[in-house]
Protein backbone atom coordinates (compact mmCIF):
# COMPACT_ATOMS: atom_id res chain seq x y z
CA UNK A 1 0.00 0.00 0.00
CA UNK A 2 2.82 2.17 1.08
CA UNK A 3 4.22 1.65 -2.89
CA UNK A 4 0.96 2.57 -4.01
CA UNK A 5 1.28 5.77 -2.31
CA UNK A 6 4.27 7.00 -2.94
CA UNK A 7 4.04 6.42 -6.84
CA UNK A 8 1.14 7.98 -6.62
CA UNK A 9 2.94 11.37 -4.82
CA UNK A 10 5.09 10.61 -7.19
CA UNK A 11 3.57 10.77 -10.37
CA UNK A 12 1.90 14.46 -9.15
CA UNK A 13 5.44 15.45 -8.58
CA UNK A 14 7.17 14.92 -11.38
CA UNK A 15 4.40 15.93 -13.88
CA UNK A 16 3.12 18.55 -11.66
CA UNK A 17 1.88 20.91 -14.90
CA UNK A 18 0.13 18.27 -15.98
CA UNK A 19 -1.24 17.12 -12.60
CA UNK A 20 -2.53 20.98 -12.03
CA UNK A 21 -4.17 21.12 -15.75
CA UNK A 22 -6.44 17.73 -15.02
CA UNK A 23 -7.46 19.27 -11.59
CA UNK A 24 -8.26 22.57 -13.08
CA UNK A 25 -9.83 20.82 -15.97
CA UNK A 26 -11.89 18.88 -13.53
CA UNK A 27 -12.48 21.66 -11.63
CA UNK A 28 -13.87 23.33 -14.30
CA UNK A 29 -16.21 20.84 -15.65
CA UNK A 30 -18.03 20.12 -12.44
CA UNK A 31 -17.88 23.93 -11.83
CA UNK A 32 -20.35 24.25 -14.78
CA UNK A 33 -22.21 21.18 -13.74
CA UNK A 34 -21.96 22.87 -10.36
CA UNK A 35 -23.78 26.17 -12.05
CA UNK A 36 -26.38 24.39 -13.63
CA UNK A 37 -27.08 22.42 -10.50
CA UNK A 38 -27.56 26.00 -8.50
CA UNK A 39 -30.12 26.90 -10.92
CA UNK A 40 -32.11 23.53 -10.33
CA UNK A 41 -31.54 23.46 -6.90
CA UNK A 42 -33.35 27.33 -6.73
CA UNK A 43 -36.06 26.84 -9.18
CA UNK A 44 -36.88 23.31 -6.96
CA UNK A 45 -36.70 26.22 -3.88
CA UNK A 46 -39.23 28.76 -5.59
CA UNK A 47 -41.59 25.66 -6.92
CA UNK A 48 -41.56 24.55 -3.63
CA UNK A 49 -42.26 27.28 -1.93
CA UNK A 50 -45.46 27.85 -3.93
CA UNK A 51 -46.00 24.59 -3.81
CA UNK A 52 -46.98 25.77 -0.02
CA UNK A 53 -49.38 27.68 -0.98
CA UNK A 54 -51.71 24.30 -2.15
CA UNK A 55 -54.54 24.84 0.29
CA UNK A 56 -58.08 22.87 -0.18
CA UNK A 57 -60.90 25.17 1.50
CA UNK A 58 -63.94 23.57 2.76
CA UNK A 59 -66.95 25.90 3.42
CA UNK A 60 -69.13 25.29 5.75
CA UNK A 61 -72.46 25.38 6.06
CA UNK A 62 -73.82 28.39 7.74
CA UNK A 63 -74.84 27.47 11.51
CA UNK A 64 -72.98 24.53 12.00
CA UNK A 65 -72.26 23.95 15.62
CA UNK A 66 -68.58 24.41 16.72
CA UNK A 67 -68.31 21.32 18.34
CA UNK A 68 -69.43 19.37 14.84
CA UNK A 69 -66.44 21.80 13.38
CA UNK A 70 -64.09 20.71 15.86
CA UNK A 71 -64.80 16.53 15.52
CA UNK A 72 -64.45 16.83 11.78
CA UNK A 73 -61.57 19.07 11.97
CA UNK A 74 -60.30 16.22 14.14
CA UNK A 75 -60.71 13.72 11.52
CA UNK A 76 -59.28 15.58 8.79
CA UNK A 77 -56.15 15.82 10.71
CA UNK A 78 -55.94 12.41 10.97
CA UNK A 79 -55.92 12.06 6.84
CA UNK A 80 -52.42 10.50 5.69
CA UNK A 81 -52.19 13.80 3.43
CA UNK A 82 -52.89 16.21 5.78
CA UNK A 83 -50.51 18.49 7.57
CA UNK A 84 -53.01 20.83 9.23
CA UNK A 85 -56.45 22.58 9.25
CA UNK A 86 -56.84 25.42 10.58
CA UNK A 87 -61.02 26.23 11.53
CA UNK A 88 -61.43 30.08 10.12
CA UNK A 89 -64.80 31.56 11.86
CA UNK A 90 -67.36 34.10 9.60
CA UNK A 91 -65.64 36.95 11.78
CA UNK A 92 -62.02 35.94 10.66
CA UNK A 93 -62.75 35.23 7.08
CA UNK A 94 -64.68 38.72 7.23
CA UNK A 95 -61.14 40.15 9.09
CA UNK A 96 -58.58 38.44 6.58
CA UNK A 97 -60.88 39.81 3.13
CA UNK A 98 -60.94 43.02 4.83
CA UNK A 99 -56.61 43.02 5.49
CA UNK A 100 -56.05 41.20 2.31
CA UNK A 101 -58.45 42.60 -0.31
CA UNK A 102 -58.08 46.17 0.37
CA UNK A 103 -59.50 47.59 -3.10
CA UNK A 104 -62.59 46.26 -1.75
CA UNK A 105 -62.22 47.83 1.59
CA UNK A 106 -65.35 49.78 1.24
CA UNK A 107 -67.57 47.31 0.34
CA UNK A 108 -66.41 44.85 3.55
CA UNK A 109 -66.33 48.56 5.60
CA UNK A 110 -70.44 49.01 4.42
CA UNK A 111 -71.87 45.71 5.54
CA UNK A 112 -74.37 44.84 7.81
CA UNK A 113 -74.67 40.94 7.37
CA UNK A 114 -71.01 38.67 7.30
CA UNK A 115 -71.59 37.33 3.80
CA UNK A 116 -68.66 35.43 4.11
CA UNK A 117 -69.02 31.81 5.44
CA UNK A 118 -66.82 30.13 8.20
CA UNK A 119 -64.59 27.36 6.37
CA UNK A 120 -61.31 24.56 7.27
CA UNK A 121 -58.72 25.39 5.51
CA UNK A 122 -56.61 22.62 4.93
CA UNK A 123 -52.91 22.34 4.28
CA UNK A 124 -51.51 19.01 1.99
CA UNK A 125 -48.09 17.77 3.18
CA UNK A 126 -45.13 18.33 0.86
CA UNK A 127 -45.03 15.42 -1.48
CA UNK A 128 -49.07 15.69 -1.87
CA UNK A 129 -49.54 18.93 -3.32
CA UNK A 130 -50.35 17.82 -6.32
CA UNK A 131 -53.61 18.17 -8.79
CA UNK A 132 -54.89 14.09 -8.03
CA UNK A 133 -54.01 14.52 -4.31
CA UNK A 134 -55.92 17.65 -3.88
CA UNK A 135 -58.69 16.48 -5.94
CA UNK A 136 -59.11 13.39 -3.73
CA UNK A 137 -59.04 15.66 -0.68
CA UNK A 138 -61.50 17.89 -2.24
CA UNK A 139 -63.80 15.07 -2.48
CA UNK A 140 -63.53 13.23 0.30
CA UNK A 141 -64.28 16.98 2.18
CA UNK A 142 -67.24 17.52 0.00
CA UNK A 143 -69.14 14.29 1.17
CA UNK A 144 -68.73 15.59 4.35
CA UNK A 145 -72.67 16.91 5.97
CA UNK A 146 -71.12 20.06 7.02
CA UNK A 147 -69.78 21.10 3.98
CA UNK A 148 -71.49 23.49 1.88
CA UNK A 149 -68.49 23.84 -0.93
CA UNK A 150 -65.01 22.89 -1.93
CA UNK A 151 -62.31 24.73 -3.25
CA UNK A 152 -58.83 24.10 -3.90
CA UNK A 153 -57.63 26.31 -6.80
CA UNK A 154 -57.61 23.35 -9.28
CA UNK A 155 -56.49 25.52 -12.20
CA UNK A 156 -53.36 26.94 -10.90
CA UNK A 157 -52.45 23.74 -9.09
CA UNK A 158 -52.54 22.23 -12.90
CA UNK A 159 -50.38 25.00 -13.91
CA UNK A 160 -48.03 24.63 -10.79
CA UNK A 161 -47.86 20.68 -11.45
CA UNK A 162 -46.88 21.27 -15.33
CA UNK A 163 -44.11 23.58 -14.41
CA UNK A 164 -42.92 21.10 -11.88
CA UNK A 165 -43.00 17.98 -14.46
CA UNK A 166 -40.71 20.58 -17.09
CA UNK A 167 -38.40 21.72 -14.66
CA UNK A 168 -37.79 17.96 -13.41
CA UNK A 169 -37.57 17.12 -17.10
CA UNK A 170 -35.18 19.68 -18.40
CA UNK A 171 -33.26 19.66 -15.24
CA UNK A 172 -32.98 15.95 -15.93
CA UNK A 173 -31.73 16.15 -19.62
CA UNK A 174 -29.77 19.12 -19.17
CA UNK A 175 -27.78 17.71 -15.90
CA UNK A 176 -27.49 14.78 -17.88
CA UNK A 177 -25.63 16.39 -20.62
CA UNK A 178 -23.50 18.12 -18.43
CA UNK A 179 -22.52 15.45 -16.48
CA UNK A 180 -21.81 13.26 -19.37
CA UNK A 181 -19.63 16.50 -21.12
CA UNK A 182 -17.77 16.57 -17.25
CA UNK A 183 -16.70 12.60 -17.46
CA UNK A 184 -15.74 13.00 -21.40
CA UNK A 185 -12.99 15.60 -20.64
CA UNK A 186 -12.44 14.09 -17.52
CA UNK A 187 -12.26 11.19 -18.79
CA UNK A 188 -9.50 12.81 -21.75
CA UNK A 189 -8.06 14.66 -19.20
CA UNK A 190 -7.34 11.29 -17.34
CA UNK A 191 -6.33 9.77 -20.93
CA UNK A 192 -3.56 12.20 -21.40
CA UNK A 193 -1.76 11.74 -17.69
CA UNK A 194 -1.81 8.06 -19.16
CA UNK A 195 -0.51 8.46 -22.41
CA UNK A 196 1.84 10.71 -20.85
CA UNK A 197 3.42 7.85 -19.03
CA UNK A 198 2.91 5.24 -21.62
CA UNK A 199 6.57 4.58 -21.83
CA UNK A 200 6.52 3.66 -18.01
CA UNK A 201 3.67 1.46 -18.30
CA UNK A 202 5.88 -0.16 -20.87
CA UNK A 203 8.82 -1.06 -18.49
CA UNK A 204 6.88 -1.55 -16.23
CA UNK A 205 5.23 -4.29 -17.93
CA UNK A 206 8.79 -4.83 -18.98
CA UNK A 207 10.17 -6.14 -15.81
CA UNK A 208 7.02 -7.97 -14.77
CA UNK A 209 4.46 -6.00 -13.01
CA UNK A 210 1.11 -7.02 -13.56
CA UNK A 211 -1.87 -5.11 -15.02
CA UNK A 212 -3.33 -4.69 -11.53
CA UNK A 213 0.01 -3.53 -9.74
CA UNK A 214 0.13 -0.82 -12.70
CA UNK A 215 -3.76 0.06 -12.33
CA UNK A 216 -3.59 0.69 -8.62
CA UNK A 217 -1.58 4.09 -8.88
CA UNK A 218 -3.27 5.55 -11.69
CA UNK A 219 -6.85 5.17 -9.88
CA UNK A 220 -6.01 6.51 -6.90
CA UNK A 221 -4.00 9.52 -8.77
CA UNK A 222 -7.89 9.67 -10.53
CA UNK A 223 -9.62 9.28 -6.97
CA UNK A 224 -7.38 12.28 -5.87
CA UNK A 225 -7.50 14.16 -9.20
CA UNK A 226 -11.03 14.07 -8.87
CA UNK A 227 -11.63 14.75 -5.31
CA UNK A 228 -9.53 17.97 -5.45
CA UNK A 229 -11.22 19.10 -8.51
CA UNK A 230 -14.73 18.79 -6.80
CA UNK A 231 -13.65 20.70 -3.68
CA UNK A 232 -12.57 23.34 -6.13
CA UNK A 233 -15.86 23.30 -8.10
CA UNK A 234 -17.56 23.44 -5.04
CA UNK A 235 -15.20 26.95 -4.12
CA UNK A 236 -15.90 28.19 -8.09
CA UNK A 237 -19.56 27.71 -7.29
CA UNK A 238 -19.95 29.10 -3.91
CA UNK A 239 -18.16 32.44 -5.70
CA UNK A 240 -20.52 32.27 -7.88
CA UNK A 241 -23.56 31.77 -6.18
CA UNK A 242 -22.09 34.86 -3.98
CA UNK A 243 -22.30 37.14 -6.66
CA UNK A 244 -25.35 35.90 -8.02
CA UNK A 245 -26.91 36.27 -4.76
CA UNK A 246 -25.48 39.92 -4.03
CA UNK A 247 -25.90 41.17 -7.32
CA UNK A 248 -28.68 39.74 -9.13
CA UNK A 249 -31.42 37.54 -6.81
CA UNK A 250 -31.63 36.27 -3.89
CA UNK A 251 -30.61 32.50 -4.23
CA UNK A 252 -29.62 29.76 -2.03
CA UNK A 253 -26.57 27.23 -2.21
CA UNK A 254 -25.98 23.91 -2.20
CA UNK A 255 -26.98 21.92 1.25
CA UNK A 256 -23.60 20.54 3.04
CA UNK A 257 -24.80 17.31 2.09
CA UNK A 258 -25.09 18.38 -1.75
CA UNK A 259 -22.34 19.77 -1.36
CA UNK A 260 -20.46 16.69 0.13
CA UNK A 261 -22.18 14.45 -2.95
CA UNK A 262 -20.12 16.92 -5.15
CA UNK A 263 -17.42 16.57 -4.02
CA UNK A 264 -17.26 12.54 -3.96
CA UNK A 265 -18.82 12.53 -7.75
CA UNK A 266 -15.54 14.29 -8.25
CA UNK A 267 -13.80 11.73 -6.86
CA UNK A 268 -15.88 8.86 -8.43
CA UNK A 269 -15.77 10.51 -12.00
CA UNK A 270 -11.95 10.40 -11.44
CA UNK A 271 -12.16 6.73 -10.65
CA UNK A 272 -14.17 5.85 -13.61
CA UNK A 273 -12.10 7.87 -15.73
CA UNK A 274 -9.00 6.36 -14.97
CA UNK A 275 -10.38 2.80 -14.79
CA UNK A 276 -11.56 3.33 -18.27
CA UNK A 277 -8.52 5.04 -19.39
CA UNK A 278 -5.76 2.94 -17.88
CA UNK A 279 -7.98 -0.56 -18.80
CA UNK A 280 -8.09 0.86 -22.53
CA UNK A 281 -4.13 1.52 -22.54
CA UNK A 282 -3.50 -2.16 -20.72
CA UNK A 283 -5.65 -3.90 -23.15
CA UNK A 284 -4.02 -1.82 -26.19
CA UNK A 285 -0.19 -2.52 -25.51
CA UNK B 1 15.23 -24.03 -21.49
CA UNK B 2 14.25 -21.62 -24.37
CA UNK B 3 13.17 -23.93 -27.13
CA UNK B 4 11.50 -22.52 -30.83
CA UNK B 5 9.48 -25.81 -32.72
CA UNK B 6 8.53 -24.49 -35.69
CA UNK B 7 7.91 -20.97 -35.56
CA UNK B 8 6.43 -18.73 -37.75
CA UNK B 9 5.27 -14.79 -37.12
CA UNK B 10 3.79 -12.93 -39.27
CA UNK B 11 2.29 -9.10 -39.39
CA UNK B 12 -0.50 -8.22 -41.14
CA UNK B 13 1.13 -5.42 -42.86
CA UNK B 14 4.74 -6.71 -43.54
CA UNK B 15 4.41 -10.10 -43.99
CA UNK B 16 6.13 -12.90 -42.33
CA UNK B 17 9.55 -12.03 -39.77
CA UNK B 18 9.90 -15.55 -39.07
CA UNK B 19 9.50 -18.53 -41.09
CA UNK B 20 9.31 -21.80 -39.24
CA UNK B 21 12.53 -21.32 -36.79
CA UNK B 22 13.25 -23.92 -34.70
CA UNK B 23 16.51 -23.60 -32.33
CA UNK B 24 17.15 -24.65 -28.78
CA UNK B 25 19.43 -23.13 -26.36
CA UNK B 26 20.22 -25.15 -23.09
CA UNK B 27 20.59 -23.56 -19.65
CA UNK B 28 23.57 -21.69 -18.79
CA UNK B 29 24.63 -21.16 -22.19
CA UNK B 30 25.85 -17.80 -24.04
CA UNK B 31 24.20 -17.54 -27.13
CA UNK B 32 24.27 -15.07 -30.00
CA UNK B 33 21.25 -14.17 -32.51
CA UNK B 34 23.17 -12.64 -35.45
CA UNK B 35 21.46 -11.03 -38.78
CA UNK B 36 20.97 -7.89 -40.82
CA UNK B 37 18.19 -5.51 -39.59
CA UNK B 38 15.35 -7.09 -40.50
CA UNK B 39 16.47 -10.31 -40.24
CA UNK B 40 13.77 -11.39 -37.17
CA UNK B 41 16.38 -11.11 -34.25
CA UNK B 42 13.86 -8.72 -32.05
CA UNK B 43 10.59 -10.27 -33.09
CA UNK B 44 12.28 -13.82 -31.75
CA UNK B 45 13.67 -12.33 -28.43
CA UNK B 46 9.42 -10.42 -28.19
CA UNK B 47 8.42 -14.20 -28.72
CA UNK B 48 10.62 -14.73 -25.87
CA UNK B 49 9.41 -12.39 -23.31
CA UNK B 50 5.50 -13.03 -24.62
CA UNK B 51 5.21 -9.19 -25.91
CA UNK B 52 4.49 -11.26 -29.15
CA UNK B 53 2.63 -14.33 -29.85
CA UNK B 54 3.81 -16.86 -32.94
CA UNK B 55 1.56 -17.32 -35.67
CA UNK B 56 2.23 -21.35 -35.93
CA UNK B 57 4.71 -23.43 -34.12
CA UNK B 58 5.36 -23.35 -29.97
CA UNK B 59 8.09 -21.48 -27.91
CA UNK B 60 9.07 -22.56 -24.91
CA UNK B 61 10.70 -20.73 -22.07
CA UNK B 62 11.24 -22.06 -18.75
CA UNK B 63 8.63 -24.03 -18.13
CA UNK B 64 6.34 -21.77 -19.95
CA UNK B 65 4.53 -21.97 -23.53
CA UNK B 66 3.27 -19.78 -26.10
CA UNK B 67 1.18 -22.48 -26.69
CA UNK B 68 -0.65 -22.20 -22.99
CA UNK B 69 0.61 -19.35 -20.98
CA UNK B 70 -2.74 -16.64 -20.56
CA UNK B 71 -2.47 -13.11 -20.19
CA UNK B 72 -1.90 -13.78 -16.05
CA UNK B 73 1.51 -15.79 -16.63
CA UNK B 74 3.62 -13.25 -18.58
CA UNK B 75 4.21 -11.16 -16.06
CA UNK B 76 5.58 -14.49 -13.84
CA UNK B 77 7.25 -15.32 -16.97
CA UNK B 78 9.34 -11.69 -17.33
CA UNK B 79 10.28 -12.11 -13.73
CA UNK B 80 12.37 -15.46 -14.41
CA UNK B 81 13.98 -13.34 -17.37
CA UNK B 82 16.19 -9.86 -17.78
CA UNK B 83 15.88 -7.72 -20.56
CA UNK B 84 18.28 -5.26 -21.95
CA UNK B 85 17.51 -2.96 -25.00
CA UNK B 86 19.63 -1.08 -27.14
CA UNK B 87 17.98 2.25 -26.18
CA UNK B 88 18.41 1.02 -22.31
CA UNK B 89 14.69 1.61 -21.57
CA UNK B 90 15.69 3.43 -17.85
CA UNK B 91 13.17 5.53 -16.04
CA UNK B 92 14.49 9.59 -16.72
CA UNK B 93 13.01 10.49 -13.36
CA UNK B 94 14.31 8.00 -11.46
CA UNK B 95 17.98 7.38 -10.17
CA UNK B 96 20.10 4.40 -11.04
CA UNK B 97 19.30 3.02 -7.82
CA UNK B 98 15.38 3.78 -8.38
CA UNK B 99 15.42 2.54 -11.68
CA UNK B 100 16.66 -1.47 -10.34
CA UNK B 101 14.86 -1.16 -7.51
CA UNK B 102 11.91 -1.06 -9.10
CA UNK B 103 12.03 -4.56 -10.96
CA UNK B 104 11.91 -5.63 -7.31
CA UNK B 105 9.26 -3.58 -6.16
CA UNK B 106 6.84 -4.65 -9.08
CA UNK B 107 7.38 -8.27 -7.62
CA UNK B 108 6.47 -7.02 -4.46
CA UNK B 109 9.89 -8.07 -2.97
CA UNK B 110 9.97 -6.99 0.92
CA UNK B 111 11.15 -3.95 1.20
CA UNK B 112 13.69 -4.32 3.47
CA UNK B 113 15.49 -6.48 1.07
CA UNK B 114 15.36 -4.59 -1.59
CA UNK B 115 18.30 -1.85 -1.03
CA UNK B 116 21.21 -3.79 -0.30
CA UNK B 117 20.13 -6.65 -3.26
CA UNK B 118 20.15 -2.97 -5.63
CA UNK B 119 23.55 -2.08 -4.00
CA UNK B 120 25.38 -5.68 -4.59
CA UNK B 121 24.30 -5.47 -8.58
CA UNK B 122 24.96 -1.96 -8.94
CA UNK B 123 28.69 -2.78 -7.57
CA UNK B 124 28.66 -5.90 -9.56
CA UNK B 125 28.48 -3.98 -12.56
CA UNK B 126 31.00 -1.18 -11.44
CA UNK B 127 28.45 1.90 -10.29
CA UNK B 128 28.22 1.84 -6.44
CA UNK B 129 29.07 5.09 -6.56
CA UNK B 130 26.83 6.60 -9.22
CA UNK B 131 23.61 5.10 -6.97
CA UNK B 132 21.95 8.85 -6.74
CA UNK B 133 22.38 9.86 -10.25
CA UNK B 134 19.84 9.95 -12.83
CA UNK B 135 20.60 8.50 -16.43
CA UNK B 136 20.81 11.54 -17.67
CA UNK B 137 24.03 12.01 -15.84
CA UNK B 138 25.00 8.80 -16.98
CA UNK B 139 27.12 8.00 -19.94
CA UNK B 140 25.55 5.47 -22.64
CA UNK B 141 27.56 2.69 -21.32
CA UNK B 142 26.48 4.11 -17.65
CA UNK B 143 22.80 3.70 -18.74
CA UNK B 144 23.93 0.00 -20.16
CA UNK B 145 24.49 -1.00 -17.06
CA UNK B 146 22.43 0.22 -15.16
CA UNK B 147 20.30 -1.62 -17.26
CA UNK B 148 21.69 -4.51 -16.87
CA UNK B 149 21.94 -4.35 -13.28
CA UNK B 150 18.18 -3.87 -13.20
CA UNK B 151 17.82 -7.38 -15.31
CA UNK B 152 19.99 -9.42 -13.34
CA UNK B 153 18.27 -7.85 -9.78
CA UNK B 154 15.39 -10.40 -10.48
CA UNK B 155 18.66 -13.46 -10.31
CA UNK B 156 16.66 -14.38 -13.36
CA UNK B 157 17.49 -17.91 -15.28
CA UNK B 158 18.19 -16.10 -19.15
CA UNK B 159 19.50 -12.28 -19.72
CA UNK B 160 17.98 -11.05 -23.30
CA UNK B 161 19.98 -8.10 -24.68
CA UNK B 162 18.58 -6.76 -28.05
CA UNK B 163 21.41 -4.84 -29.53
CA UNK B 164 22.77 -3.84 -25.98
CA UNK B 165 26.01 -2.37 -27.60
CA UNK B 166 24.12 -0.45 -30.41
CA UNK B 167 24.51 2.74 -28.98
CA UNK B 168 27.91 2.34 -27.37
CA UNK B 169 31.45 3.25 -28.53
CA UNK B 170 34.07 0.29 -28.61
CA UNK B 171 35.46 0.87 -25.49
CA UNK B 172 31.78 1.46 -23.70
CA UNK B 173 31.11 -2.02 -26.26
CA UNK B 174 33.60 -3.68 -24.67
CA UNK B 175 33.31 -3.25 -21.25
CA UNK B 176 29.16 -4.11 -21.67
CA UNK B 177 29.95 -7.58 -23.24
CA UNK B 178 32.48 -8.53 -20.50
CA UNK B 179 29.59 -7.88 -18.37
CA UNK B 180 27.23 -9.98 -20.18
CA UNK B 181 30.12 -13.00 -20.29
CA UNK B 182 30.69 -12.34 -16.28
CA UNK B 183 27.14 -12.94 -15.65
CA UNK B 184 27.21 -16.20 -17.92
CA UNK B 185 29.79 -17.41 -15.71
CA UNK B 186 27.81 -17.12 -12.85
CA UNK B 187 25.45 -19.28 -14.41
CA UNK B 188 22.58 -17.13 -15.86
CA UNK B 189 21.83 -18.02 -19.63
CA UNK B 190 22.29 -15.15 -21.84
CA UNK B 191 20.84 -14.51 -25.42
CA UNK B 192 22.45 -11.78 -27.34
CA UNK B 193 20.82 -10.12 -30.50
CA UNK B 194 24.06 -8.42 -32.28
CA UNK B 195 25.05 -7.69 -35.83
CA UNK B 196 28.28 -6.78 -34.38
CA UNK B 197 30.37 -9.57 -36.22
CA UNK B 198 33.76 -8.78 -34.39
CA UNK B 199 31.94 -9.37 -31.27
CA UNK B 200 30.55 -12.97 -32.22
CA UNK B 201 34.04 -14.03 -33.82
CA UNK B 202 36.14 -12.89 -30.32
CA UNK B 203 33.64 -16.28 -28.38
CA UNK B 204 33.14 -19.63 -28.74
CA UNK B 205 29.81 -19.32 -28.42
CA UNK B 206 26.03 -20.73 -29.66
CA UNK B 207 25.54 -18.67 -33.17
CA UNK B 208 22.07 -18.37 -34.67
CA UNK B 209 22.13 -16.60 -38.01
CA UNK B 210 18.89 -15.05 -38.94
CA UNK B 211 18.39 -14.17 -42.81
CA UNK B 212 14.93 -12.91 -44.05
CA UNK B 213 12.96 -14.78 -41.35
CA UNK B 214 15.00 -17.94 -41.53
CA UNK B 215 17.86 -19.73 -39.19
CA UNK B 216 20.66 -19.93 -41.97
CA UNK B 217 22.88 -21.44 -39.67
CA UNK B 218 23.22 -22.92 -36.18
CA UNK B 219 26.33 -23.79 -34.36
CA UNK B 220 24.59 -26.51 -32.33
CA UNK B 221 23.90 -28.20 -35.65
CA UNK B 222 26.33 -28.97 -37.95
CA UNK B 223 26.47 -27.26 -41.42
CA UNK B 224 25.06 -30.91 -42.84
CA UNK B 225 21.83 -30.12 -40.96
CA UNK B 226 22.02 -33.45 -38.96
CA UNK B 227 20.97 -33.46 -35.69
CA UNK B 228 23.21 -31.55 -33.10
CA UNK B 229 26.07 -32.72 -31.68
CA UNK B 230 26.34 -31.05 -28.49
CA UNK B 231 22.76 -29.01 -27.62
Amino acid sequence: MSLVLRETALAFRRAPLLSALSVTTIAFSLFVFGLFGLVAVNIQRAIGNVAERVEVVAYLKRGTPLQAVALAAADIEAFPEVESVQHVTEQEALARARRDLREFQDIFQDLETNPLPASLDVRLRPAFRDVQRAAAVAERLAALAIVDDVRYGREWVEKLDRLRNIAGAVGTVVGAAFALVAIIIIGTTIRMAVLHRSREIAIMRLVGATDGFIRRPFLLEGILKGLLGGVLAVGLSYGGYALIDAYLLRASFFTAAQATLGVAAGGFIGLVGSLVSVGRHLRST
Amino acid sequence: MIKFTGVTKEYLKTGAALKQVSFHIARGQFAFLTGHSGAGKTTALRLIYLAERPTAGEVRVSGFSTARAGPREIPRLRRRLGIVFQDFQLLEDRTAEENVAFALEVTGARHTTIRPRVMRVLTQVGLAGKANQYPRELSGGEQQRVAIARARVNDPVVLLADEPTGNLDERATRGIFQLLKDINASGTAVLMATHDLDLVRSMDAHLIELQQGEVVYDSAEDAAGRQPVAP
